[in-house]
């Protein structure tokens, strides 16, 4: 019977082995580490929900969670509309189908902190630039005040995953059999019926996915949010990602940082589940 | 009908006029890097006078692109093909076998999909570090913990259905597991593997923040971990950093209109799935 089973663990020990050294350990560690004051190197001792009180009470940490729900909000809303649009668009008979479908795809292959620069140039050298030329003021200095800081992260993450998720739709679309839709258009409906009450419920599940991947990387960004505005001004683009970096590499407050994963990871888990577990159940009405 | 004709061209150059817009970051990118700080001051919209390649050979030469690029195939070529073989080995064990166990740790690769990488990230470089772990070899096996659970995710769908009767056979003609999964299962796993490789070669090539962490030698830093240096270095000197930028996206964009099609299908799959 041991023998029998000897090539399953084989099997299955390099994969386990890393998970368990990269993510489990670390995730059993870094809560134990938030109870303590363990600063990297000393023995840690006990110090129970100290870290877990002060977290909530610091405005830095309050304002960062504060931007980054406002900022997932809007991106989510932007990355699904621009998506879904450009899906539609692109799964018409186009002759240019796959070269547009290729444009608009092409973000997602460069790293974010690559695209973070590119667009830094962009709102601080082009923008200002433009806004010489045609007279507009307030298109100088975009990465200089919160508000367009803000709108300047969400234009980024727009222009990139918008793609993504167009390829996403694009999948669920192509599945649409186009008998349903041409029997809707004979029975007198017009295109915006046809979408929503034949195209729209059968790519729902299209729609979980991307919900799901915009939701958790909005909400986990980090690399566009550094190369773009580094956090600034004064702090005040800074998301909660960049905010953990700060406390435990910057300030060198390890166990506080760690308390505040814990805290974020709670978050990011609970946003997952609640929205993978609505939208299930939507699915399965429809 | 002819309307309908109509309102089909108006979208599709909607869709050009779009697409153009797409791709207006790289131009503005592209073009200025050509041009001279002042040159750039003056309009930063406009063709350069001359297309002079000095910002690029200083660019090139700065970034030691040919070692930095060295450095990032190479550790995303084996930490994919680390991945693929051992996801795809764990993911055949646990179809397999089945049982309670088997559900248990296949739930746990999945779970660990939540888990963001930040809150492991802290005890993760201290634990490595006292492992002395901290350098490329370390890196890999960190790929390996991160990526095996999509993998396997994908590499489990696939490989459900793919009947046991065929290794059963394979077990009567006298072959072991490894032979029946090498020789018989791998191949059939082609297409998955392609996901998986196109899914982690994006993300690991990209990846900024774990190797910040955990590459501190001199001489081997990753693409974005040099170009993060090198822009710090050269903030003020736009026209340096986005020859910089630029050079860093070419090899990408010039794989990506090779293989667009396997790419965005291989995106397309493992999202959907």
């Amino acid at each position: 019977m041991r023998n029998r089973n000897l090539w399953y663990w084989l099997f299955l020990a390099p994969a386990l082995l890393a998970l368990a050294l990269v993510v489990i350990l670390p995730l059993a560690f870094g809560v134990y580490y938030s109870f303590t004051d363990w600063n990297g190197i000393r023995t840690p001792s006990f110090v129970g929900l100290e870290h877990y009180k002060a977290l909530f009470a610091e405005k830095e940490f309050r304002d960062a969670l504060w931007f980054t729900t406002k900022f997932t909000v809007v991106s989510v809303f932007l990355i699904n509309f621009f998506g879904l649009s450009l899906a539609l668009l692109v799964t018409q008979k186009f002759k240019t189908n796959n070269i547009l479908r290729t444009i608009f795809f092409m973000p997602n292959l460069i790293g974010g902190l690559i695209l973070g620069f590119i667009w830094q140039f962009i709102f601080t050298k082009v923008f200002a630039s433009v806004g010489e030329l045609i007279g507009v003021e307030a298109l100088e200095g975009w990465l200089s005040t919160e508000t367009t800081g803000f709108w300047a992260m969400a234009i980024l993450m727009s222009w990139q995953m918008a793609g993504y998720i167009m390829v996403i739709y694009i999948s669920f679309l192509e599945g649409v059999p186009q008998e349903l839709l041409e029997a809707a258009e004979i029975d007198g409906a017009n295109s915006f019926q046809r979408f929503y009450h034949v195209t729209f419920p059968l790519v729902m599940p299209a729609f979980t996915v991307s919900l799901f991947l915009t939701l958790s990387n909005s909400f986990k960004l980090y690399d566009q949010n550094l190369s773009l505005t580094g956090g600034g001004p004064y702090n005040s683009t800074q998301m909660v990602a960049m905010e953990i970096f700060k406390t435990a590499f910057v300030e060198n407050a390890m166990a506080f940082a760690q308390a505040k994963a814990v805290i974020f990871f709670l978050i990011v888990a609970a946003i997952s589940l609640t929205q993978v577990y609505i939208n299930k159940k939507r699915e399965v009405e429809m | 009908m002819k309307k309908k004709k109509q309102s089909r061209i108006i979208l599709e150059i909607l869709g050009i006029i779009l697409a153009l817009i797409w791709l207006s970051p790289f131009y503005l990118m592209i073009v200025n890097s050509f041009k001279t700080k002042r040159e750039m001051f003056e309009d930063t919209l406009k063709l350069p006078d001359v297309f002079s390649f000095e910002n690029y050979t200083v660019a090139f030469e700065r970034l030691d692109f040919i070692k930095t690029f060295f450095n990032s195939v190479l550790i995303t070529v084996l930490a994919v093909a680390v991945i693929i073989i051992f996801s795809s080995m764990a993911a055949y064990a646990l179809s397999r076998r089945g049982g309670k166990i088997s559900g248990i740790i296949f739930m746990l690769f999945v779970a660990a999909m939540l888990i963001p990488f930040q809150s492991v990230m802290i005890p993760l470089v201290s634990i490595f570090g006292k492992l002395e772990m901290l350098n490329r070899g370390g890196l890999i096996f960190m790929y390996l913990g991160f990526g095996a659970s999509l993998s396997i995710f994908l590499y489990h769908g696939t490989l459900s259905g793919i009947p046991k009767s065929l290794d059963e056979a394979a077990t009567i003609d006298g072959a072991n597991r490894f032979q029946i999964f090498w020789h018989i299962i791998f191949p059939m796993l082609k297409p998955v593997s392609v996901t998986v490789a196109i899914l982690n070669i994006i993300w690991i090539w990209n990846d900024y923040l774990l190797p910040s962490l955990v590459i501190n030698k001199p001489g081997m830093e990753t693409i974005p971990l040099k170009m993060f240096f090198f822009f710090g270095e050269y903030t003020k000197q736009w026209h340096l950093a986005l020859a910089g930028l630029t050079i860093a996206i070419i090899p990408v964009i010039i794989i990506y209109f090779f293989l667009q099609k396997q790419i965005i299908k291989g995106v397309s799959e493992g999202s959907v799935k």
